[in-house]
């Protein structure tokens, strides 16, 4: 396959589609939607980290003037044993019903117990403090390690260790268990001259998108319901809310708003259920938005972990055996990034003999929910302390020992698909080069190495192509847009159709006008919603060829696309197609006839009917990115005060579809990690 | 459910009127602590005076008696005036440390004192400046010295219908200066881990003759640490009597172990802080002449 490089529009910088909507305060976010007679939802939520329910007594709350409905569990279906569809794997709806209403039993602490819609949001949060909880309280468990104990509080009677044969009898907080080899560990670890162990831990966090959740809901008299809410997939959220709420998916129709960032933690439904439950029951629509407080106590964070690291050397660096366990705290459902985890946190280097294992606990605490590169930073920290440790031992430089041990194409990971073509070394030898490297360290100061890597999604995704009367063009996709995936999709329709980046106008749209797209993450909407973007660019183009042959009442292979214009080859002097193409992708001067897309756009009527084109695309050709982060610190030692003095990242990023968008996105992963500390 | 009345008095007189009829009112200044802890719904109140219209609270003048300073003063406009921050260097960092821009908009000192935390980052800066409060109520004015005001954590010693009505710094003698430091682990936007403000008054032969010393963060309230200061007095502040301050005060903290640090960084960092505000402070004098 010959790799396109020359690009016209694609990797230049068009102002963004969505920035002056952004910076004006139009854009409008989840909780900026105002219906006509819309009400208020609150919800009450556990003062406990682990309890029985005994009542739910709404008499008080009802009471109130200006409350119209309540609900708990009880107006959801018991989910059973039912599961809920998820493209290759299927989830337990009994993981998630729980998270959006308590059923019989609190996990953790605001954990949601009921709901009150009002007529204002004062009425409906006073209502909520008057919803009588009864509890049974009984012992939680936060730690872990005590967790995994025989004798700790059990979370749940119906979850066995998976991944154990035989399965065993008794229920535990020890959800899942993983092991993966290759080679023969121990032979590894004998042929190597130096061996360092050690255990680091990772706290929990969250992902802390600055938007909190929001959403409205309508029910209308034919049970079909309206959902507009700030999330990271709006056909994930009809799948999620049909299964918790027993609605036929086929009546809910969603609509992303704006999203004021997600990172993972916008990849689940907390309150779209209960707004909807709510609107049914009063009739009205019903909006919730989340406080600050709410999204910290009872959203999604990021697993903790602690990971054990085993390496050996040859005294000439090679490394020789690569031993790994990860414990992962996925809060009180079973939901942690386990399994990357497990795979990924040795993929930077070429290692003959691995174990990696990994086992995943249940503790009081909300259920995780993914975070940039889910499971892959926790153990990627672990290895990349102890491989900087090898290396300071070997009086090695630590990106000379990485350039040594590096992975390259071809070598196999433990994920098992041999690595194709991919930039590591590349990495390792720009950072060597790069300035900040060579800079000299002064007193207290000191530099820190770490590769990364995440294998990146595919899946599926659809989009649309309308083409308007004038000639402009609508790209209509099924993906919210966190990080200016729009501005993407609009350059990419610009290189395949050849017209201005200014004439597309790039939208998401909701469930009802678009075909189905999975969520916007694991870095997948570029390559895959911009494979579907391609595709119907690429059916609109022969459909636009064959509209100019009918014009001109020519054969199809006679007309050529180029430069945003359908050319009759006839009378260029050009004979054949790869002449045209060799011609530097310009029309010829000497084109006898062409038709641009706007004078093809005004005939449409008399040549088949309006211009669109419609894509779906399942993209299995996500490959790999690496990084390397370089970091020079400085420490106080009297205050123990620790300053970044420069952070470089160098990655591998593939073809940047927007130059800017990219650099920006660079300084976003900076910012956390200065943040994060 | 709550309902919230709202009133603007644009005379004292008016305010007090207003604080005596309600039980759970509440004094508005910049609201920068009050509307978020509203928010929280850690405070309920049934009234709410907003003083900002009242024009001696948001008036500051200059003097030879020193800066008299409108409780309520926003302190951004406090921090546009070259002459106040030569005179009061320490006040005006620890000042303009509370929140950002757009917080400096809106907060006053008097807010930050009447707000009584701890970690307050004026309060160290008034009470090595010697700052007093003055405080009107039903039963008419009295004085406090600005390190009696505070009484614990959110508590002062205002009573029912009182106000703070303004702060007075006295004018610094010749050849001195005042100092403040925070640690907070991020770079700004942070509340103090520990903090430690120093005032210093120096001879020509740059023997220290006055000092104060306050810490902040590091106990129910802000101290005034008179050991550290005398650890201070009738040296050239070399090493020794630096360790010296630095020990007394770290003896003086009694913080408590929270998400912030443990007591025993806390006390630590407290003398840190403490030696390097009088370097500090002696820096300034010794710039200034
Ligand atoms: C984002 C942010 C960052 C912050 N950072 C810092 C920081 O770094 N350091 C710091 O110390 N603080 C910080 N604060 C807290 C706050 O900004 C300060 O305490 C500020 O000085 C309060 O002043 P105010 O005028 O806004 O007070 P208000 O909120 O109006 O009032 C505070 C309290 O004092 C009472 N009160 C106010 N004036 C009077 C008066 N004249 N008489 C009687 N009672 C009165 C009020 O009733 C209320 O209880 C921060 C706050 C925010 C929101």
């Amino acid at each position: 396959m010959k790799v396109k490089t020359d690009f016209k529009y694609v990797g230049t910088r068009p102002i963004r589609p969505d920035g002056l909507d952004k910076v004006t305060g139009r854009a409008m976010y989840g909780a900026d939607l105002n219906l006509q007679g819309m009400v208020y939802g609150h919800i009450v939520r556990s003062p406990h980290a682990h309890a029985v329910i005994k009542s739910i007594d709404f008499s008080e709350a009802m009471k109130l003037p200006g409350v119209l409905a309540t609900m708990s569990a009880a107006d959801l279906p018991e989910p059973g044993d039912k599961k809920i569809p998820g493209g290759e794997v299927d989830f337990e709806l009994k993981a998630f019903s729980p998270i959006v209403m308590a059923r019989g039993k609190v996990f953790f602490h605001a954990q949601s117990v009921a709901a009150v819609a009002a007529t204002t949001a004062s009425i409906a949060a006073a209502a909520a403090k008057l919803v009588k909880v009864e509890y049974d309280v009984l012992p939680h468990v936060l730690d872990i390690h005590e967790a995994a104990r025989d004798d700790a509080p059990l979370l749940h009677e119906d979850v066995f260790t998976q991944g154990v044969d035989p399965v065993p009898t008794r229920p535990s907080n020890v959800s899942a268990e993983i092991e993966l080899k290759m080679g023969d560990l121990d032979a590894g670890f004998a042929a190597a001259d130096l061996v360092i162990e050690r255990t680091y831990s990772v706290p929990m966090c969250h992902q802390g998108y600055i938007e909190p959740h929001a959403c409205v809901a309508q029910f209308d008299e034919n049970g079909k319901v309206e959902i507009w809410c700030c999330t990271q997939g709006a056909f994930m959220v009809r799948t999620l809310t049909a299964a918790v709420t027993g609605i036929e998916l086929g009546k809910i129709k969603v609509t992303p708003s704006e999203i004021g960032g997600g990172f993972g933690g916008k990849t689940t439904i907390y309150i779209e259920p209960v707004a909807a439950i709510l609107a049914q029951k009063c009739g009205r629509p019903v909006k919730i938005v989340m406080s600050r407080e709410d999204v910290f106590r009872a959203s999604g964070p990021v697993s903790s972990s602690e990971t054990r690291v085993k390496i050996g050397v040859t005294k000439d660096g090679k490394i020789t055996a690569m031993d790994t366990d990860i414990i992962m705290d996925s809060g009180a459902f079973s939901s942690s990034p386990l399994f990357p985890a497990v795979m990924f946190g040795t993929a930077c280097y070429r290692c003959d003999n691995i174990r990696s294992s990994g086992r995943e606990v249940l503790t009081n605490k909300p259920k995780v929910y993914a975070y940039r590169a889910p499971g892959a930073p926790q153990p990627i920290l672990a290895v990349e302390c102890v491989i900087n440790e090898i290396a300071q031992q070997l009086q090695m430089d630590p990106i000379e020992f990485r350039q040594l041990n590096a992975v390259n194409e071809g070598d196999l990971p433990l994920f098992g698909v041999p690595f194709q073509a991919i930039g590591l070394q590349e990495i390792l030898r720009e950072a060597k080069k790069h300035p900040n490297y060579q800079v000299a360290l002064g007193e207290n100061q000191g530099r820190g190495v770490a590769c990364a890597f995440w294998i990146n999604a595919g899946m599926q995704s659809s989009a649309t192509i309308n083409v308007s009367e004038d000639g402009r063009v609508n790209v209509l996709t099924g993906n919210p847009d966190i990080g200016g995936s729009r501005a993407s999709m609009a350059l990419l329709t610009a290189e395949v159709l050849g017209i201005p980046v200014d004439t597309i106008r790039p939208a998401v749209v909701d469930t009802d006008s678009i075909a189905y797209s999975d969520l916007t993450g694991g870095s997948r909407t570029t390559l895959a919603t911009g494979g579907a973007v391609i595709k119907a660019a690429e059916a609109l183009v022969a459909e636009l060829r064959k509209r100019a042959a009918a014009l001109w009442g020519i054969n199809v292979e006679e007309v050529d696309w180029i430069d945003g214009s359908a050319v009759a080859r006839s009378g260029t002097g050009l004979e054949t197609l790869n002449e045209a193409r060799a011609n530097d992708g310009h029309a010829p001067a000497t084109a006898a006839k062409s038709l641009t897309l706007a004078q093809l756009a005004a005939q449409a009527g008399v040549t088949g009917g309006p211009l669109c084109a419609v894509a779906s695309h399942n993209a299995h050709n996500a490959a790999p990115s690496f990084a390397l982060n370089m970091c020079d610190v400085e420490v106080d030692k009297e205050t123990g005060k620790v300053e970044i003095l420069r952070y470089t990242c160098i990655q591998d990023a593939g073809k940047p579809c927007i130059r800017p968008t990219w650099k920006a996105r660079c300084k976003a992963v900076l910012c956390r990690v200065s943040a994060g500390r | 459910m709550q309902s919230v009345q709202y009133a603007a008095p644009t005379t004292l007189a008016q305010a007090t009127q207003a604080l005596q009829g309600a039980s759970d009112a509440k004094i508005l200044a910049g609201g920068t602590d009050l509307l978020v802890q509203m928010k929280l719904g850690i405070r309920e109140p049934g009234l709410i005076v907003d003083i900002k219209r009242i024009p001696e609270l948001t008036a500051f003048t200059l003097g030879e008696h020193g800066l008299h300073l409108g409780a309520a003063l926003t302190s951004a406009i406090l921090h546009d005036d070259a002459q106040v921050r030569a005179r009061y260097p320490g006040f005006m960092e620890a000042l303009g440390l509370i929140g950002s821009s757009q917080v400096q908009g809106r907060c006053s000192a008097g807010g930050n004192l009447c707000n009584a935390s701890p970690a307050a980052d004026s309060v160290p800066a008034l009470i090595v400046n010697r700052a007093v409060c003055n405080i009107l109520g039903p039963a008419g004015e009295r004085s406090v010295a600005v390190e009696a005001f505070t009484t614990g954590p959110g508590k002062n010693c205002l009573g029912s219908g009182e106000i703070l009505v303004s702060i007075d710094l006295p004018l610094p003698a010749p050849r001195s200066s005042d100092a403040y430091l925070r640690f907070i682990p991020r770079t700004e936007m942070d509340i103090a881990v520990a903090g430690a403000a120093v005032a210093l008054t120096l001879d020509a032969a740059g023997v220290c003759t006055a000092a104060r010393v306050a810490i902040g963060a590091v106990a129910p309230t802000a101290l005034l640490v008179p050991a550290a200061a005398e650890a201070l007095i009738g040296t050239a502040l070399d090493d020794t009597a630096l360790a010296n301050a630095a020990a007394a005060a770290s003896a003086a903290a009694s913080p408590i172990t929270d998400k912030r640090g443990t007591a025993e960084y806390r006390k630590k960092v407290v003398g840190v802080l403490v030696r390097r505000a009088a370097l500090i402070a002696k820096a300034r004098i010794e710039a200034d002449s």
